[in-house]
């Protein structure tokens, strides 16, 4: 699977970690880093993450 | 159930789709919208967007592959509803047969009860009503936003950092004070000032003049543009002459089905229900991320799952300058609130407390301490009998 973070639109909300802590994280800094080519086992929980990214910056292919 | 009718095509309507089908149902599904767009978010209306350019593509939604098949009607609000006979009546007179609803209709902003200044009057609910403010908020552009609650206090920031001249008027002492407290309600409205914004609080509009507004206390504000932010009321008429009660939005049991219709649910900002986690208390939750959670319970209501207590815990967030406010739970419902770390000027957790349990926690700032603050609340969940 997929997943694209538009990193222009991402404002480190963080809410995408919360449903996925697999794939999405924020750093020390408090900015979002994730995993591009996660594992298609996650594909419920990267979707849900989608789904509350406030500023719906997360794309699933 | 062979054709379930979604009436509302924002985010509860299209969270209730994306739902219904991950619950398993393969049968029809027809979303009907007021609005002539596809489904999109609105937070971005009185932040990002506003400050930048007012478009469908920058707001939104992604669709679910599982909902391509969904017919959306859009354009045409449903006019009337006849549950017992399962016919919607639109507006443009058609009718059509459901066997199962989903009410996912929110809200309509409040008006201000006075006649005048229509030019110049304007609300932020809806796309279209972005887009007409968006080239109002000029550099220098008088504009008196009426209401500090979370809209009227985004605009304003949003209106500044474009170079307006802002005035927020607003009954209440303090911006935002139900959900915050007055201390970080003073806080919030010390950081507007930072910036220039100016505040009449304690006082409200008396009129609409040629050339802005009269204030309660007789001071008359010039202005450009105002901006109603004093609230919204549920769009629930078309649901009338059922027998529901509709007193404040659509009221439902804990698992979202309207109460005495088995094969109604209702999902997002319209529906009032009860949340365990707190009380027996059915209550509207105006937060974006409830249609999601109501939607995901809603779904599996309609499909007769049952799931146990429905218990979601409410977040909701707004940004204003360089300053996000976080909230989880119900911070509203608590009247012990204390600072729990930091302090007000810089970043702090304002902690809202009921009976000494911590019902609610507003973050300025501190997006760090967000997890665990939001693992406490949702961990915390009272026997249930
Ligand atoms: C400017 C703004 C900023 C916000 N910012 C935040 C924020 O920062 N954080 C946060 O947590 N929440 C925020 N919210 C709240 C959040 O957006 C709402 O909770 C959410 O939109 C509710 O979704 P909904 O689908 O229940 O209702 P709505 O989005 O109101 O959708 C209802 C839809 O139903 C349609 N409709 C109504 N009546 C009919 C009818 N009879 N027939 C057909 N269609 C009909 C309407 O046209 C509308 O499209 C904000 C809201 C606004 C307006
Ligand atoms: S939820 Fe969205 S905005 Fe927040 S960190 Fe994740 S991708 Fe970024």
């Amino acid at each position: 699977m997929k997943v694209i973070v538009d990193m222009d639109r991402c404002q480190d909300h963080g809410q995408c970690v919360f449903s996925a802590p697999e794939v999405f994280r924020l750093d020390d800094a408090g900015h979002l880093v994730y995993e591009a080519d996660p594992d298609e086992s996650l594909r419920d929980a990267v979707e849900e993450a989608a789904d509350v990214c406030p500023l719906q910056a997360i794309t699933v292919g | 159930m062979d054709r379930v009718v979604i009436v509302g095509a924002s985010m509860g309507g299209l969270r209730a789709a994306e739902q219904l089908r991950a619950a398993g149902y393969e049968g029809e599904l027809i979303a009907i919208g007021d609005e002539p767009h596809m489904p999109y978010n609105r937070p971005p209306l009185s932040k990002e967007v506003l400050a930048a350019e007012v478009t469908h593509a920058a707001v939104a939604f992604r669709l679910r592959d599982s909902v391509a098949d969904v017919t959306w009607r859009l354009g045409t609000p449903v006019a009337a509803a006849d549950l017992d006979a399962g016919e919607l009546t639109l507006a443009d007179g058609s009718t059509l047969a459901c066997d199962g609803l989903v009410v996912a209709t929110g809200l309509r902003p409040r008006r201000l009860p006075l006649p005048g200044g229509e030019d110049r009057r304007h609300v932020v609910r809806t796309l279209d009503d972005a887009a007409r403010l968006r080239p109002c908020l000029t550099p220098g552009a008088r504009v008196v936003v009426v209401g500090a609650g979370f809209v009227g206090c985004e605009v304003a920031a949003t209106a500044r950092t474009l170079g307006a001249e802002v005035t927020v008027v607003a009954p209440e002492t303090e911006p935002m004070l139900r959900p915050l407290g007055p201390e970080l309600g003073a806080a919030l409205r010390a950081r507007h000032e930072a910036r220039g914004v100016t505040f009449h609080l304690g006082a409200t509009v008396r009129a609409f003049t040629d050339t802005g507004v009269t204030l309660s206390s007789g001071a008359d504000l010039a202005a450009d543009v105002v901006v109603e932010a004093v609230g919204s009321t549920p769009r629930t008429e078309w649901l009338e002459g059922n027998g529901l009660d509709l007193s404040d939005g659509v009221l439902c049991d804990g698992t979202l089905r309207v109460e005495g219709r088995p094969n109604v649910v209702a999902v997002g900002d319209v529906a009032r229900f009860p949340n365990p986690r707190y009380d027996d208390v059915p209550r509207r939750v105006e937060h974006w991320s409830i249609p999601t959670d109501t939607a995901k319970r809603a779904a599996r209501t309609l499909l007769g799952e049952d799931g146990g207590p429905f218990l979601p815990l409410p977040s909701f967030w707004s940004d204003q300058y360089d300053l996000r406010l976080q909230s989880f739970g119900a911070p509203a419902l608590g009247e012990d609130v204390r600072v729990l770390e930091g302090d007000l000027e810089t970043e702090a957790v304002v902690g809202h407390h009921r009976d000494g349990r911590l019902v609610g926690v507003v973050m300025l700032g501190m997006a760090r301490r967000m997890a665990h603050y939001r693992g406490r609340l949702l961990d915390d969940v009272p026997a249930l009998t």
